[in-house]
This record gives structure tokens, sequence and C-alpha cells, in this order.
């Protein structure tokens, strides 16, 4: 119906009678704005604020002005670890994600009335809990769990998946995609839905093979779903927290720590909100980044003629 | 040039395109059997964590590795299920949730239902910056915000409440632009003949535009409901009694105490995974189609 409406933004139409509704406008709009203010506008000028000083969670902050930036960006090599594996981490988890995501969608969508069933069964670790999710792969994954177990039946002796700090960014990785691959299945399940199958029997009919018609139909004509998935996977990608404050602890070393992870460390371990704001912010600043980024390759990378 | 090979291919080969119609596609080749035993597997394989979870939830702790691979113990251990439930007061803890979604779901459709109506509506100075400023916050992480937010939680004395839980993500710019989305593709016919028929503003929006908005309503009130039920990093920030935390907080809390007492500890997630499963069969159709409409994305 409305199909990924985040990519483009109508402008509304202006009402036959051009006459203010300021006052009625100002009833409406009164708690959507004054909430937005309060808990999003605030809290963000807030935590610029709170970046510049040394603030303990109780007793006085100090105002230190940029120190806590200067800190982060050459005094604590924890910062850089911990950017490099969100970094490595939104990089592989994008790519397997949306790469398995479009091969499974494609089969399932061929799959005629079975489809929609196994579209549903790979949406479920999506809502359910991810603590749970997170506990139960830890359990898997430890040295003598089912894996590894699985594993012995064939003389493998399995790794130590979550405790090498070789493989743990992986056993993260594997989770994750595993925890949110339903959603991108269900958004480009979407996106095949909409393609026309007289679009494709044309081109079969014009002689392309199913890895043409694959490569120059449905890609160009997917390209929209693809881009609104690629762009949601990657944001969400860099707010990982859950699975390495579950599965790893950050560990070993700091090999799973993630700007999130630890930005909750400094903040409510470690008593250093104002240094947790400087991480915030930097969170902040790349994820802008990274959506400006997508966002003027659009035009290049995505085909709307349809 | 597409519509002009189609044209063509119709006109010549109308019987090959016979081929897909839906009655002769009931005719299954062999390459759908092994289509199908190949999707059981893989289907097989992804659920196999939560079929794990079941089996060692019901497993004494004690031979949850002696097992090995085998999905059955030497005997069923139901009492994983009575210390669970014991050890955390779980049926707070899932009320808990339940409280602080519906809530959380109700506010957030409600506040995004009225800016929508009036960023889609009304005319107002202004309106298209306010609207692109509020939309801009859209790829706003909230884990940028959790810090000025639980210091300003603590000033108001709200730590380790429920609405401190609810209120402060209900007014994310998500909801009210997928109802202004929606609202701009419907005609303003209705409300102008409402409104000469002299229907007041709260009249026209509660009986006019309120039955034409149920789908992308159901979609809000469905994600946020969903985004409210596994919220994680805020409730642990936030709540520090198990009587007041919600599900996912109480099973980190219940980990957190037990280790690796897996008997009781996947007793207690897969009690805490029963609930989502049930949200996801009961509105499966509601979540396809939010998703599909770009529902909260990557969170």
């Amino acid at each position: 119906m409305t199909a990924l409406p985040t990519l483009t933004v109508k402008n509304a139409k202006k009402p036959a009678r051009v006459t203010g509704h300021g006052k009625l406008a100002a009833v409406y709009l009164a708690p959507g704005m004054l909430g937005f203010l309060i808990f999003i506008v605030v809290p963000l000028v807030a935590s610029l604020v709170i970046s510049m000083f040394d603030w303990p969670l109780f007793g006085t902050p100090k105002f230190v002005g940029l120190d806590n930036y200067v800190r982060m960006l050459t005094g604590d090599p924890v910062f850089w670890t911990v950017l490099g594996n969100t970094l490595f981490f939104a990089v592989s988890y994008t790519v397997l994600n949306l790469v398995l995501a479009l091969a499974l969608s494609t089969w399932l969508h061929n799959l005629g009335s079975w489809g929609p069933f196994f579209r549903v069964l790979f949406f479920v670790p999506v809502v359910t809990p991810m603590v749970a999710n997170a506990l139960v792969w830890r359990l898997m994954l430890t040295d003598d769990g089912v894996v590894n177990s699985f594993l012995a039946n064939f003389g493998i002796h399995g790794p130590s998946w979550l405790s090498d700090s070789q493989l743990a960014m992986g056993s993260l990785i594997a989770m994750s995609v595993w925890q949110g691959i339903g959603y991108n299945i269900i958004v480009l399940g979407a996106g095949l839905n909409g393609i026309s199958p007289n679009l494709l029997e044309a081109a079969r009919i014009d002689g392309a093979g199913a890895w043409q018609r694959f490569v120059r139909v449905v890609l160009p004509m997917l390209s929209p779903s693809l881009f609104f998935c690629t762009v949601m996977t990657i944001i969400g990608s860099f707010k990982v927290f859950t699975q390495p404050y579950l599965l790893t602890l950050g560990g070993p070393g700091e090999s799973t720590n993630t700007i999130v992870l630890y930005l909750y460390r400094n903040g409510f371990s470690f008593d250093k909100l104002g240094y947790a704001s400087a991480l915030a912010w930097a969170l902040f600043v790349i994820v802008m980044l990274i959506t400006a980024l997508q966002f003027s390759q659009q035009k290049r990378l995505v085909n709307y003629d349809n | 040039m597409t519509t002009e090979t189609m044209a063509k291919g119709t006109a010549v080969n109308a019987g090959d395109l016979n081929r897909r119609t839906p009655a002769n596609r009931k005719k299954k080749r062999p390459g759908t059997y092994v289509s199908r035993v190949a999707i059981i597997l893989a289907g097989l394989i992804f659920f196999f964590p939560f079929l794990w979870m079941v089996a060692t939830s019901l497993k004494p702790t004690s031979e949850v590795f002696s097992t090995g691979s085998n999905f059955l113990a030497s005997r069923v251990e139901w009492s994983n299920y009575v210390t669970a439930w014991t050890a955390i007061p779980f049926a707070q803890v899932i009320a808990n949730s339940f409280l602080v979604s519906i809530a959380g779901a109700a506010l957030t459709t409600v506040v995004s239902l009225l800016s929508a109506y009036a960023f889609a509506r009304l005319q107002f100075k202004h309106r298209d910056k306010l609207f692109l400023v509020f939309l801009g916050t859209l790829v706003l992480p909230q884990e940028v915000l959790v810090i000025p937010l639980y210091i300003m939680m603590n000033k108001l004395d709200l730590v380790n409440s429920l609405p401190a839980l609810i209120v402060p993500f209900a007014f994310g710019a998500f909801g009210a632009f997928l109802i202004r989305q929606f609202l701009l593709s419907l005609p303003v016919e209705f409300e102008e003949a409402a409104r000469i028929d002299g229907a007041g503003s709260i009249r026209i929006l509660w009986s006019v535009i309120l039955p034409l908005v149920r789908a992308p309503l159901a979609v809000v009130a469905v994600f946020s409901f969903i985004d409210y039920w596994s919220s994680f990093l805020w409730p642990l920030i936030v709540i520090n009694d198990v009587s007041r935390a919600t599900i996912p907080l109480g099973l980190s809390m219940f980990s957190g105490e037990r280790g690796t007492d897996w008997g009781p500890l996947m007793a207690a997630a897969t009690t805490a995974v029963i609930p989502s499963l049930l949200v996801v069969i009961l509105l499966q159709r509601q979540l396809v189609k939010g998703v599909s409409m770009g529902g909260f994305g990557g969170r």
C-alpha cells in the first residue's frame, strides 16, 4: 500500500480555503510537540552540555570544557578499539544480513503458499526478548554446549566460541543475524510482491535466464526496499548493546566491546556521565554522517522508475 | 521498452504465459518438493535455539551438558519452572511488561494521530519546517539520550517507576510520520463535507478521520508495543527493583543471580518467550503489514 514511506517526504496539500488554523493546530500539536521538546530536544542538547562536564551521578558537576572529547580522541585507546569493533560489527552484520535476507526472501517468494508461514517463522526472533535469545545462544555456544557436542560427533574439537578473541565477535554477528534477519525478509518479501510477474515473464520470453532476470529486473525493481533495509540495518547495528552485554561482557579483553556498551559502563558503572555523553555524541555524529552519506547516494543507487 | 516487449510477449506467446496462471500453478514440479524439504530443514535449524531452550528448561541442571546434543535427559525436570517462578515474581514482571507496553503503545498512538492530523490537514506558520525538524529525529539513536533522561528521572524522583519506562519514549516522529503519509493519500472531501454539515473539528477527527486511518494506527500501535516490549537498555538503567522490571530486565537480573544454573534459567527464558510467540501468532497480519510499511526498523 503505502510502500516505504521513509524514503520520500510528500508535501501536504494546501486545503482549498487557505486560512490559518493556528490555534487549533496548537491544541492538536501540544502533546506531541511538548513531549518532543522535553524528551528529545532537551536531552539532546543536555547531553552536549553534560559532555563538557566532569559529571558524577551524585556530587557536583565540574566544567571541563572539551577535555572529555580530547581524552576520547587522544588519551583513551579503548575508544578506538570500541569504535573499530562497532564498525566491524556494523559492516559484517549488515552485509551478511542483507545477502541472506535477499536470498531467503527470494526463495520464500517462489515457494507459493508455504512462503508466508516461513516468513513469520523467520520473524519470531525479532519479537522474542533479545535477552532470552542471547541467553540460549550463550548456552549453545559454551565450550561444552550443544554446538560443540554436535561437532564432536564428527570428531571435531569445537573452539571456545565466546571466549576466544578471534571468534567472539563472529559469534556475536552470527547471533545478531539470526535475531534480526526476519525483519529484512519481510520488507524484501513485500518488495518482491510488488514486482509485476508480467515483467519477469516478458524478460523470460526475451530469453533472459533466471540469473539475468534476477540481476537485471528483480534487483533494480527491489532497490528501494534494499536501500531502506540497508539504512535501517546499519543504523540499528551501530546501537548494538544487548548481545555483547549478555554473551561476552565485551570480552575477552575488549574484543567485543561496542560504543553503546562502553557508553553504558562509563555512565552507570564508572560514574562518568560526562565522558559517557561525549561517547553518545560521537555515536550521534557517526550515525548522522552515515545516514547523510547514504541519502546522498540514494539517487545513484535506487531506481524509483515504477 | 518493457511495455513493448510485454505486449510482444503476450501476442506471440500467450500459451507460454498461461503456464503461470494460478490454476496451473498447482501442478507441482519435482523441484518444488526438493525446495519444500529444504525449507523445512532450514526452518528447523533456524528455530533450533527455541527448541533447545525448551528442552534445556526440562533437564536437571546436572545433566545439561552431560546429555550433549540429546533433547531428553534421564527425567523431565518440571521443578525448573517452579524455581524460576519463585525466584523472580514472574507474574508481576509479565504484568509490568503488558502494562508498560499497552500504556506506551496507547500513548504513542494517540499523540502521533493528533500530530499527524495537524501536520497533514491544518494550515499554520512554519508547518513544513517544524515537520522536517521533527522528522530529522527519526534516525536519532535513543541511546544518545539515555544519560540526560536518567538525570531527569532522578531529579523528578521517578527512578524505579513504571511511568519512567513509558513516558520518555512515546514522542518519536515515526508514528506521526506514518499516519501523516497515509492521511495525505486520502481525499479531503470527506472532511469538507462533514465541515459543511456543521461538524466541529474534534467530531471530524473522531468520526471521519479515525475510521479511515485504522490501518496505520494499528501498525503504529503494534510496533510501539513491540518496541516497549523488547526494550532493554533503558529499563536496565532506570529500574533496579525486580518488582518493577519488565520481562527482558527480569530475565537479565535472574541470569545475573543464577549464572549458569541453566535449567531454571531456560525455564525463565521459555516463560519470557511465550507471550512474544503469542503476539506473533495473533498479530502476524498486522506485523507483516507494518514491517512492509516501514515499521520501526532496525531497533
